[in-house]
C-alpha cells in the first residue's frame, strides 16, 4: 500500500527494511495512527528512520510521496556574505577602482546588481557578458576565465587554481556510514591503539589465581587484573571542499574506520589549510566557527593530531597572512600550523592523494616541510607508517 | 488500550505519543535518542505511570555485559562452597544470579524495562541482545532451561549517540529522537514543574537560556534538566527577574550559572562572548 513510500526512502539512500515496512503496516493495521495523517507521518517516522541524520532527507522523501512535490535543493545566492565581496576588492581593486566603484554606488549596489540578476534571470546562462551563467566574462558566474571572478552554482572546482571559491555550498558533512572496503584501514588504525593495563580491576588473572590457590594450601584465593582500556585519543583535522572533492570518499572511508576504533575521537573540519578557525558543522560553518586557539586549549597534548587533506592549493594559502580562499586571515597557514604540530607532540599528516604525485605539487613539499616530513599516503601502508609514528 | 498522553508532569509531543503507543503496540522496543537532559529517561517512568504497570530499569555502563541482563553463573562461589562441603552446591540452579530481563519475563503481569544509555556498553552489546528482545526468550546454558516472556514486557531503551547501534538491532525498534523542545513547549514544561513560578522571572531565565544555547562552540548546551535546576535555584534565592538582564560592567554571566554551565571552558567561552556583546553596545 505505502510500498512507494519505502522504495522512496531507499532510492534516497535511507537503509529501510522490508521487517520495517511490514512493522509499519502491522502498526497501521493495529490502529495505531488512527487515520490521521499527521499520525501516520509520525508513525512512519518512528518505525522507517532509526538515526537523527535522516530525519531530513525523511520529510523531503515523505513530501514528495504524498503531496506531488518535488524535492528541491535552492542554492541560496542571495545569501552570499558580503564579507566576501569587499576581500576580492581590497585584494584585487586599486584605490581608483574603488574610488569609481563608490561613485557608481558601492558594494551593497555590487550586491543588489547581483541579486537582482539573479531574479531576472530564469534559466541557464553560457556566455555572454552580462548574465550570471558559465563560461562567460561576467564577474559573476562559474567557469569563467577570469580567476577572480565570483563563482556561483557550479558542482567541481574546473581546474584548482581559482582564487576565489564562491560558492556557498553545503558541503556535505562527511558521511561516516561507510564500512566496505575500510577492513584493511581498521587493521591499520588499531596499531594506534596501545592497550595500557590501567583502572578498576575487572579481569581474572587466571594463572596469578592458579600460583595464589597452590599457595594458599587449595583454598581459593581470587586474583584480578585491569581490564585493557583503549587510552589513545585521537584529533581529527578534516579538509573539506574544494579541491578535496575527488578525495572526500577516501576520507570518508578513513573517517568511517576511526570513528569506532577511539573512544577519545574528535573530529574539525578545514578548508585547505587550517587557520585561525575550523568547525564541526559543516552545513553551519559559517555561523558555528571555533576558534583554532579554542581547540588547542580544550584538547591536552596527549591527544594524537591527525590531519586528513590533499594539501594541493595556492602556496600563498601556506606562507602568506590573508592568503585563505574564504576568508581574511591575520596569519599565515604554516604559523597556524606550526602552533598545532607544536602543541601535539604527535602529529601526522594522511594525504589521499598517490605519494608519486606528491613531488609534482609546490603545496605539498610546503606543507611537508613543516610536518618535518610526517606525511603519509592514504592507503594501508601508509596509516601503518603513520601509527607507528604516532605510537612512538 | 489506554494510550500514553502527556500527563501534569511531563509534556510530550504529538511524536512521541505516535512513537510510544505503537512500541507498545506491537510490543516492540522503543529506541530514543536525543540530547542529554530531554527527558528521555524520565519518559520511561512516565510511560510506566500512565500505563499503570512496574517498571524495571537497567542502567547500562561501560563494563556492562549483555548475559548480565539475563543471569549469571556465580562459579566462584559454587566452588568456595564445593570446598567448604556445603549441601547447596549439589543444585546449580542456586548459583544462577537473576538478571534485569529475567525478572521482567519472569513477573505475573506486564512491565515496563528501561534499558538506559544503551550506548554506554560495549559495541557488541546490542547484537548480544537481539533475539532476547525479539522473541522474548532465552536460554539458560547451566540448568537447560528456556526462559521465555510471559507476558511481552515493554522495552524502552535510551541512547545518547556516544556509540552507532547495529542495523540489525535498529531494524527490530522503533526509533523517536527528541528534539530539543522550542520556546513554546519550554514554556508549557516550566510551568508543568513549577506551576508558581512568577511569570516575568521565567520569560527572564528562558530568554537568558535559549541565549546560551545560541552560543556557538559550547562543549555542553544546557538542556531541560539543567533549565529545571537553574530555576528552582533562582526561585530558592528568590532573585528578582531584573538580575538576570542587568547591565553593570563587571557583572557578564547570569547568577547561579553553575547550574546550566558545566565546565570551565564553557564559563570562559560565555564570558568572553559576554564581554564582547556589552562593548559592542
Amino acid at each position: 500500500m505505502f510500498s512507494h513510500l519505502v522504495l522512496g526512502l531507499r532510492s534516497a539512500g535511507l537503509p529501510a527494511s522490508i521487517t520495517e515496512y511490514l512493522t509499519l503496516m502491522g502498526a497501521m493495521k493495529a490502529g495505531v495512527a488512527d487515520y490521521s495523517v499527521d499520525d501516520f507521518y509520525y508513525l512512519a517516522r518512528a518505525t522507517l528512520v532509526k538515526d537523527e541524520r535522516h530525519l531530513d532527507k525523511f520529510d523531503r522523501v515523505f513530501a514528495t510521496c504524498f503531496k506531488g512535490l518535488e524535492p528541491t535543493d535552492v542554492l541560496k545566492v542571495q545569501d552570499l556574505p558580503e564579507e566576501w565581496l569587499r576581500k576580492l576588492a581590497e585584494k584585487f581593486l586599486t584605490p581608483e577602482e574603488v574610488a569609481a566603484i563608490e561613485t557608481l554606488g558601492g558594494f551593497e549596489a555590487l550586491m543588489e546588481r547581483l541579486k537582482q540578476l539573479l531574479a531576472e534571470q530564469d534559466s541557464r546562462h553560457q556566455g555572454g557578458s552580462k548574465w550570471i551563467g558559465t563560461a562567460g566574462t561576467s564577474p559573476f558566474g562559474a567557469y569563467g576565465a577570469n580567476p577572480e571572478g565570483v563563482r556561483i552554482g557550479q558542482d567541481k572546482s574546473r581546474n584548482r587554481t581559482a582564487v576565489k571559491v564562491w560558492d556557498k555550498r553545503e558541503f556535505k558533512d562527511l558521511d561516516d556510514t561507510v564500512e566496505l572496503g575500510t577492513r584493511g584501514m581498521k587493521l591499520a588504525l588499531r596499531r594506534l591503539r596501545r592497550f595500557a593495563r590501567q583502572g578498576a580491576a575487572t579481569e581474572l588473572d587466571l594463572p596469578d589465581t592458579i600460583l595464589a590457590t597452590a599457595k594458599n594450601a587449595g583454598s581459593l584465593d581470587l586474583k584480578m587484573v585491569p581490564e585493557r582500556h583503549n587510552t589513545v585519543k585521537v584529533l581529527l583535522l578534516l579538509d573539506i571542499g574544494g579541491s578535496m572533492d575527488d578525495h572526500v570518499k577516501l576520507t570518508e572511508e578513513l573517517f568511517s574506520a576511526a570513528r569506532s576504533e577511539f573512544k577519545h575521537l574528535e573530529h574539525y573540519y578545514f578548508h585547505n589549510c587550517p587557520y585561525e578557525r575550523v568547525w564541526k558543522n559543516n552545513r553551519r560553518r559559517h555561523e558555528e566557527v571555533i576558534p583554532t586557539w579554542q581547540v588547542l586549549r580544550t584538547y591536552g597534548p596527549d591527544y594524537k593530531l591527525v590531519i586528513v587533506g590533499d594539501g594541493a592549493m595556492s602556496p600563498y594559502e601556506i606562507n602568506m597572512a590573508g592568503g585563505s580562499v574564504e576568508h581574511w586571515n591575520e596569519e599565515a597557514g604554516s604559523v597556524w600550523l606550526e602552533r598545532l604540530t607544536g602543541h601535539y607532540r604527535r602529529s601526522a599528516w594522511l594525504n589521499p592523494t598517490p605519494k608519486q604525485s606528491w613531488g609534482h605539487v609546490r603545496s605539498i613539499n610546503m606543507l611537508n616541510d613543516v610536518m618535518e616530513g610526517r606525511m603519509f599516503p592514504l592507503t594501508v601502508n601508509g596509516i601503518d607508517d603513520m601509527t607507528k609514528e604516532l605510537s612512538r | 488500550m489506554a494510550g500514553f498522553k502527556s500527563t501534569e508532569r511531563y509534556i510530550a509531543s504529538r511524536d512521541l505519543e505516535v512513537a510510544v503507543n505503537a512500541a507498545v503496540t506491537l510490543q516492540r522496543p522503543l529506541l530514543v535518542k536525543g540530547e542529554p537532559g530531554t527527558g528521555k529517561t524520565v519518559l520511561a517512568h512516565e510511560v510506566a505511570q500512565s500505563l499503570g504497570i512496574p517498571l524495571i530499569e537497567w542502567h547500562v555502563k561501560s563494563t556492562t555485559k549483555a548475559q548480565q541482563g539475563l543471569y549469571e553463573y556465580d562459579a566462584v562461589s559454587r566452588l568456595r562452597d564445593g570446598q567448604l562441603g556445603d549441601e547447596r552446591v549439589r543444585d546449580i540452579s542456586n548459583y544462577i544470579v537473576r538478571g534485569k530481563l529475567w525478572d521482567a519475563f519472569e513477573a505475573e503481569k506486564q512491565v515496563l524495562v528501561l534499558i538506559d544509555e544503551i550506548d554506554k556498553a560495549d559495541i557488541e552489546f546490542p547484537n548480544d541482545l537481539l533475539l532476547e528482545l525479539d522473541r522474548m526468550q532465552f536460554f539458560v546454558y547451566e540448568t537447560r532451561k528456556t526462559i521465555a516472556a510471559r507476558h511481552r514486557p515493554i522495552v524502552i531503551i535510551t541512547s545518547n549517540n556516544e556509540k552507532e547501534l547495529p542495523d540489525a538491532f535498529l531494524r527490530r525498534c522503533f526509533f523517536h529522537y527528541i528534539r530539543f523542545p522550542d520556546r513554546e513547549t519550554m514554556e508549557k514544561i516550566v510551568q508543568t514543574h513549577y506551576p508558581d513560578i512568577r511569570k516575568d522571572l521565567a520569560r527572564e531565565a528562558l530568554n537568558v537560556f535559549f541565549q546560551i544555547r545560541e552560543v556557538p562552540g559550547l562543549k555542553k548546551k544546557p538542556a531541560t534538566s539543567e533549565l529545571l535546576d537553574w530555576l528552582k535555584l533562582l526561585m530558592v534565592e528568590d532573585l528578582p527577574p531584573d538580575a538576570l538582564r542587568s547591565n553593570e560592567k563587571h557583572v557578564v554571566i547570569p547568577p547561579l550559572h553553575g547550574a546550566l554551565l558545566k565546565n570551565e571552558q564553557d564559563v570562559h567561552l560565555f564570558e568572553r562572548l559576554a564581554f564582547l556583546a556589552r562593548r559592542g553596545n
